[in-house]
């Protein structure tokens, strides 16, 4: 399989800090599934942001989908950010709007007319198990269901790359499972799968996953070569 | 083919995504203050300015001379000899005596009964209207005419009277220009004060909606919209009120029957540059809201 992402000795600095990123290099497959684990403040979020475009790093070079995006004109990003979705750890749902408009937005964005967009929101409403939520604004949802929409909007546009920060991290079990069986069928259908997460558990459930840590700041395997799957013997070390 | 129903309801869509209602903030409010000021300096400057128009075309062909001689008799027959004088030159297209008993009605205010008695020695009038063209070069022809007949004659350009209230009124003009050009200024700081502000206030918004690949001009699009409507109810209130204003002023100053004053008024390229001002303004705050939001929007990745 061809490279989706390629990161070549990538530094990310904010300020005058230390570097928050250093020296990361690595590939992604395209169709990957991919974990990212690390202790808090590896640079988990970090190596997300710039994945997602919204950083530029401070050094190195960052391709996706076979250009260079680090010198990438900015008003070319919008059409690479809608190849992309994601879940934030934070969700950032648009408070004023729906569970349904926030879902639709990604579709609106890109331009879909309005009639095209009733069936697949409504379907991924459902999915989600909102479907009788669907003009309830985000304060009037729980964590859990916030992350549901969370979710559904990121997918509802069958990105080539789906990053996910700590997706599962408001939901119960059950919905931890379907989350990850959508993730599956979304990556089944070519997707590239990008999970930042702290749950090994959740880690264990994706057969042919593989997996990277990040320790503070550095891939904590300096030849970038990718290890799985991550239920045997290579589990993460440490408290990722 | 989108549907007219479909990209009504794409518009409604997109307009949701920012929040808060026409007239919800002060901009509307602070545009139709602002409206009604800039229309009612502009009105000032155009009432004045066809004003001194005005007054410049009837002022600039006429011209008064005097017959100054003590003695009523003589002063009788030199006013018909410089009449004569006058009618036969070319640059004269009409020359008539006023009325001395007129001119006694004019000056009883001043100078009481005496002004009639014959006591007083009055000068006789006579009117000049000149032919068009150089109306300088012809007063000293006449000059030089009137010379000839008799030292004892003045011409006065009725120019030269109110040469100093043409100039006052046209100062005024151009002070009212000058205040319409701050006003238009002020409203473009504050449409991108307002821009800023709703900049910030929706940073939240605009983040997301970047990252799922908005461009900028879609995201200012927004803004432009949403400030270009406020405009629009803020500049359509002023104007209304300072259009009332302008035309109860135009009843007060027809009321005072006179000439001077009820020369300030609005033809209707007046009235259509007035009009005009509330479109312009329109205009300004949807492109300054859309310079603004998209400069902000050029600073983030």
């Amino acid at each position: 399989m061809s490279a989706i992402v390629q990161f070549e000795n990538v530094g990310l600095r904010y300020g005058l800090d230390s570097e928050t990123l250093s020296d990361v290099s690595f590939s992604l497959a395209s169709g990957g599934f991919y974990f990212l684990t690390g202790a808090s403040g590896a640079g988990k979020t970090s190596l997300l942001k710039l994945l997602y475009l919204a950083q530029r790093p401070s050094r190195g070079v960052i391709r996706l989908f076979g250009e260079d995006v680090v010198t990438l004109p900015r008003k070319r990003l919008p059409g690479f950010r809608r190849r992309i979705g994601v879940v934030f750890q934070d969700f950032r749902l648009v408070p004023h709007l729906s569970a349904y408009d926030n879902i639709a937005l990604p579709l609106r964005v890109s331009g879909m007319e309005e009639g095209e967009i009733d069936a697949p929101v409504a379907e991924m409403l459902n999915w989600v198990g909102l479907g009788d939520r669907r003009q309830a604004r985000p304060a009037t949802l729980s964590g859990g269901e916030q992350q549901r929409v969370a979710i559904a909007r990121a997918v509802i546009g069958r990105p080539e790359i789906l990053v996910a920060d700590e997706p599962t991290g408001n939901v119960d079990a059950d919905m931890a499972r379907r989350l990850m069986t959508l993730f599956e069928a979304l990556n089944r259908l070519g997707t590239t799968i990008v999970v930042a997460t702290h749950d090994l558990p959740l880690i264990a459930q994706v057969s042919g996953a593989q997996m990277m840590r990040l320790d503070k700041g550095r891939l904590a395997d300096p030849t970038g070569t990718l290890r799985y799957p991550p239920q045997s013997q290579s589990k993460p070390q440490g408290n990722a | 083919m989108p549907s007219h129903a479909d990209r009504k309801a794409s518009a409604a869509a997109r307009h949701r995504l920012l929040p808060g209602g026409r007239l919800a903030g002060p901009m509307p409010w602070i545009i139709a203050i602002m409206m009604f000021l800039t229309v009612l300096a502009a009105a000032a400057g155009l009432g004045l300015g066809a004003a001194v128009r005005s007054m410049s075309a009837d002022l600039a062909g006429r011209a008064s001379v005097q017959v100054v001689e003590a003695d009523a008799q003589v002063r009788a027959q030199l006013a018909g000899r410089t009449l004569t004088a006058l009618r036969s030159s070319r640059s004269v297209r009409a020359a008539e005596p006023v009325d001395p008993a007129a001119l006694a009605d004019q000056l009883r205010p001043w100078l009481g009964d005496a002004a009639t008695s014959g006591d007083l020695p009055v000068p006789a009038l006579i009117d000049v209207m000149l032919t068009p063209g150089d109306a300088e070069a012809k007063i000293g022809g006449l000059r030089r005419l009137l010379a000839d007949v008799s030292p004892k004659l003045r011409i006065e350009p009725h120019a030269a009277f109110l040469l100093p209230l043409a100039g006052l009124l046209t100062a005024l003009g151009w002070l009212s220009a000058g205040v319409v050009l701050l006003m238009i200024l002020a409203t473009g700081a504050v449409v991108v004060l307002a821009a800023r502000g709703a900049h910030d206030s929706h940073r939240g918004t605009i983040d997301v909606l970047h990252l799922m690949g908005s461009t900028d001009v879609q995201i200012a699009r927004l803004f432009q919209r949403r400030i270009g409507l406020d405009a629009l109810m803020g500049s359509a209130l002023g104007f209304s009120f300072a259009a009332l204003v302008i035309l109860l002023i135009g009843l007060r100053l027809a009321a005072t029957g006179s000439d001077l004053i009820g020369a300030v008024e609005l033809d209707m390229r007046g009235w259509l540059i007035l009009v005009a001002l509330p479109i312009f303004g329109v205009l300004l705050a949807t492109l300054t809201a859309r310079w603004t939001v998209l400069r902000a929007l050029g600073r983030a990745l």
